[in-house]
C-alpha cells in the first residue's frame, strides 16, 4: 500500500507497542507540531498508560529512560527537535552510550531517542540542528536515519529489539512524503545500505530527506543521460561502507549529500572512508553537497542558499561527470 | 543534629557483622592508598569516614534493587558483597576486574550485587535511578532504587530534574546524599552545607517537590538504619520518593586531591582506649571516624575486645590477599578494547572494525 512517511511512523511504533509491553513513549512530539501530532493521539487512546509526557527536563527524561531500559523496559524517549538533544547531551553521549562498554559488558541499555532533525524553514539556528556527524562521533550509540515510509518503519523494530541505545533521527520534511509499505511488519537490519535507485555513471550517497531530493536529482539527470545510483546508509551507525565501497567501485565517481555542516560531517566521513579504500577507482574527485559552515539562518533566501539542494546536487553531478581521470 | 527520624536502632546482634563491613572498607582504602604510591590507578576517591552510611543504609536492599554510585563507590560494593578482588584487580586495570578493566575506580559496577552502572559524571545517576523506579512501578515489580551522591550533585541541574519527576510519578526512589563536606579542592573543611550551594539546609531542596526529606548524623549508623527503614517502607508502599541527608565530617586524609593517610591506619583499640589515639586526629577519630564508634557500640551491645581484634585482622588479611591477587592478575589483552561496545556481534564488528593499519 502507498503511505506517506508519517504513517509509516506511527505504524512502525503501533507494531512495537502492539508486540513487545515493554516498550513506552516518553514524549508526545515524535510527529512535531506538523498535521500529523494526531497520530500521537491515536497511539495514546490506543495504548493507555504506555505514552508519558514528560516535564520539559530533557536531561531528566533521558536519564529516565536510561535507567527505565537497565531495569527492564524498551523505552522510546522523544527529545523532539533535533537541537534539544544538546539539553540532554550528558545523558545520551556520557551516559548511555558509555554504559555497556565501561562495566565490561555486563549492563544493556537498550533506550530508544527520536529525534527530528534539520532545516524545517523558519527554524533558523536553534531549531534546525543536524547533530548526526557529533552523534556518530561517540562510539556506543547506533544511529538510524530512514528516509521512507518503509524504511522508519522496519528500523523502528530494528531499534527497539536492539540490546543497545539507538537514536532515531527524521526530518520533518520527510512526513508528507508517499512511499510504499508492505503488509506485514519487517525488521531492517542495522548496517544494511539500500540501493535506492540503481545506476552506473556515478554514485550519490545521501542520508535522510537528502535521499528524496537525489532521487529527484537523479530523474533530472537521467533526462540528459546520466544515470546515477542512489545509495541510501539507512543506519549511520553501523555504516554499510561495503556497500558504499562496492557502487564507487562500479560507477567510479561520488556525490555525497548530508545535511550536516561540511566541515566534519556525516558526507566526511563518507567521503573519507571511499577516498582511504578506493581511491584507485575513482575517476574524479569526490564533491560533497552538505550545508555550509554557518548557523541556519531564518530568512529564507539564507536557508536556501546554505542548505543541500536538488540544484546543487545536479551541479555536483556535472562537476564529477566532466572531471577526467584515467582509472589507475 | 535537626532530624524528622523516628527512633530505631540496629539490633545487638548485628553489631558486629556491621563493624566487620565497615573494617572491611577501610582496610581496603588503606591498602589502596598504598597500592597508588607505586602504581598508576588514576585518581581515585576514598570512601573513610562515611561508613557508617553506607553499610548501614546498603544492608537493607534486598535482592532486586538497584543502587547507582558514584567516584566514590568503593566502600558502597563492599558494603553489597562485591569482591575485593576484583575491585581491587579492576582499579589497577587487569582482566579480572569488575568491569574487566574497562572502567577503573571510578566505575566499579556489579549487577549481579544491585550496581547496574557506576557513572562519575557528578549528577548524572540522578535521573538514572529516577528511570529504574519507574520501570519497577510499570513492571510491578516490588523493588527500590537508590541514587547515591554528594552534595556536590545538587548543584547540578539534573538533581531538578530528576526529583521532579520522581515526585510528579511518586516513584520508589531513594535519594541518599552523601553529604561528606567535600566540595571544590580549595573548600575548608566541615562546612555545611557545600559552599558552592546557596541554600541553608540541602535536604530543603527535596521539601518543595513534597519529597519527604530527613537530616540525619551520617557518622550515626543507627540513625542512618532508622531514616533508610523509613524510607525504604515509603518506595515499597507506593507512597514515593524520599530525600536523606547524611552528614559525615570529612576525613583529614580526603583535604586534598589525592587521598593520604595522613592519619595513619585506624586502630581498634582506640575504640575502648582513647588515650591511645595519637595527636593531631585524636579529634577525627575520637568524635567521627565511624569505625571508632562503631567499635564502642559493639563493645556496648556485648562483644568482646578479641572478637573485634579478630574480625579486624581477617579484614587486614582479606585486604592484603586481595592487592596481592590484584597484583598478580594479568593485564587485559590489546583487542579486548573492542569487545563489548555492542551486544550484537555483527553491529560490533561493523562499528569497531576501522582501525589503523598495523
Amino acid at each position: 500500500m502507498t503511505a506517506v512517511y508519517a504513517d509509516g511512523m506511527a505504524l512502525g511504533l503501533r507494531e512495537v507497542l502492539a508486540e513487545d509491553p515493554r516498550v513506552y513513549l516518553m514524549g508526545q512530539y515524535f510527529f512535531g507540531l506538523t498535521r500529523h501530532r494526531r497520530l500521537t493521539v491515536e497511539l495514546m487512546r490506543d495504548f493507555p498508560g504506555r505514552v508519558w509526557n514528560p516535564p520539559i527536563a530533557e536531561v531528566g527524561y533521558a536519564g529516565t529512560g536510561i535507567g527505565a531500559a537497565i531495569s527492564g523496559l524498551r523505552p522510546i524517549v522523544d527529545i523532539a527537535t533535533a537541537s534539544f538533544i544538546f539539553q540532554a547531551w550528558p545523558q545520551v553521549v556520557n551516559e548511555a552510550a558509555n554504559i555497556r562498554y565501561m562495566t565490561g559488558g555486563q549492563t544493556g541499555v537498550p533506550v530508544v531517542f527520536h529525534i527530528t532533525h534539520g532545516i524545517r524553514g523558519g527554524g533558523a539556528s536553534q531549531h534546525s540542528h543536524s547533530p548526526q556527524a557529533m552523534l556518530m562521533n561517540t562510539p556506543g550509540l547506533q544511529i538510524i536515519s530512514p528516509s521512507t515510509a518503509r524504511d522508519v518503519r522496519g528500523l523502528i523494530r530494528a531499534a527497539v529489539q536492539s540490546d543497545d541505545p539507538v537514536v532515531w533521527i527524521d526530518h520533518v520534511k520527510l512526513f508528507d512524503i508517499e512511499g510504499e509499505l508492505p503488509d506485514a511488519p519487517e525488521t531492517i537490519p542495522m548496517g544494511v545500505a539500500d540501493i535506492k535507485r540503481r545506476g552506473t555513471d556515478l554514485t550519490i550517497v545521501a542520508t535522510s530527506l537528502q535521499v528524496q531530493r537525489s532521487l529527484v536529482a537523479a530523474e533530472r539527470l537521467a533526462a540528459e543521460g546520466i544515470q546515477a545510483e542512489v545509495v541510501d546508509p539507512r543506519t549511520l551507525v553501523p555504516l554499510d561502507r561495503a556497500t558504499i565501497l562496492q557502487s564507487v567501485g562500479r560507477t567510479g565517481r561520488l556525490v555525497v549529500v548530508d545535511e550536516c555542516h561540511r566541515s566534519c560531517g556525516v558526507g566526511a566521513e563518507i567521503a573519507a572512508t571511499v577516498a582511504e579504500d578506493a581511491f584507485d577507482a575513482l575517476r574524479a574527485p569526490i564533491i560533497r553537497v552538505a550545508t555550509e559552515d554557518v548557523p541556519i539562518p531564518f530568512s529564507r533566501t539564507m536557508e536556501e542558499a546554505v542548505q543541500p539542494t536538488v540544484e546543487k546536487i545536479i551541479a555536483a553531478a556535472h562537476a564529477v561527470m566532466e572531471a577526467r581521470r584515467p582509472r589507475g | 543534629m535537626p532530624s524528622t527520624v523516628p527512633s530505631g536502632a540496629l539490633p545487638a546482634p548485628q553489631r558486629l557483622p556491621q563493624l566487620r563491613t565497615m573494617l572491611r572498607i577501610r582496610r581496603f582504602e588503606e591498602a589502596l592508598i598504598d597500592l597508588a604510591q607505586a602504581h598508576d590507578v588514576g585518581h581515585f576517591h576514598v570512601y573513610i569516614g562515611q561508613e557508617a552510611t553506607g553499610v548501614p543504609a546498603l544492608a537493607l536492599l534486598e535482592d532486586g534493587d538497584v543502587a547507582y554510585s558514584t567516584h566514590r563507590n568503593h566502600g558502597h560494593l563492599l558494603a553489597r558483597g562485591v569482591d575485593p578482588n576484583a575491585m581491587l584487580a579492576e582499579i589497577l586495570g587487569r582482566a579480572t576486574g569488575t568491569n574487566g578493566g574497562k572502567g577503573g575506580t571510578l566505575h566499579l559496577a556489579s549487577p549481579a550485587h544491585g550496581f547496574p552502572t557506576t557513572s562519575a559524571s557528578v549528577g548524572g545517576p540522578l535521573p538514572i535511578a529516577v528511570g529504574s523506579a519507574f520501570a519497577f512501578r510499570e513492571l510491578g515489580r516490588d523493588r527500590v532504587s537508590v541514587a547515591l551522591f554528594g552534595d556536590g550533585a545538587l548543584e547540578e541541574g539534573a538533581w531538578h530534574e530528576a526529583a521532579n519527576i520522581a515526585a510528579l510519578r511518586q516513584l520508589p526512589v531513594v535519594f541518599l546524599c552523601e553529604n561528606n563536606s567535600v566540595g571544590a579542592v580549595t573548600q575548608q573543611a566541615g562546612d555545611y552545607p557545600s559552599s558552592t550551594l546557596a541554600v541553608g539546609t540541602l535536604a530543603d531542596l527535596a521539601r518543595p517537590f513534597g519529597i519527604p526529606a530527613a537530616v540525619i548524623d551520617g557518622s550515626d549508623s543507627d540513625a542512618v538504619h532508622a531514616a533508610m527503614s523509613d524510607a525504604l517502607v515509603r518506595a515499597r508502599s507506593g507512597d514515593g520518593p524520599s530525600f536523606i541527608e547524611a552528614r559525615t565530617v570529612r576525613w583529614p586524609g580526603n583535604q586534598g586531591i589525592w587521598a593520604e593517610l595522613v592519619t595513619g591506619r585506624v586502630q581498634v583499640h582506640y575504640g575502648w582506649d582513647a588515650a591511645t589515639i595519637p595527636d593531631p586526629h585524636r579529634a577525627w577519630f575520637a568524635e567521627h571516624d565511624p569505625v571508632v564508634r562503631a567499635v564502642r557500640e559493639a563493645l556496648a551491645a556485648g562483644a568482646g575486645r578479641d572478637a573485634i581484634a579478630a574480625i579486624d585482622a581477617d579484614a587486614t588479611r582479606e585486604m592484603a590477599a586481595a592487592v596481592a591477587f590484584a597484583l598478580a592478575s594479568p593485564w587485559p589483552d590489546a583487542d579486548e578494547a573492542f569487545a563489548n561496545l555492542y551486544a550484537d556481534p555483527r553491529v560490533n564488528a561493523l562499528a569497531t572494525g576501522r582501525r589503523a593499519a598495523k
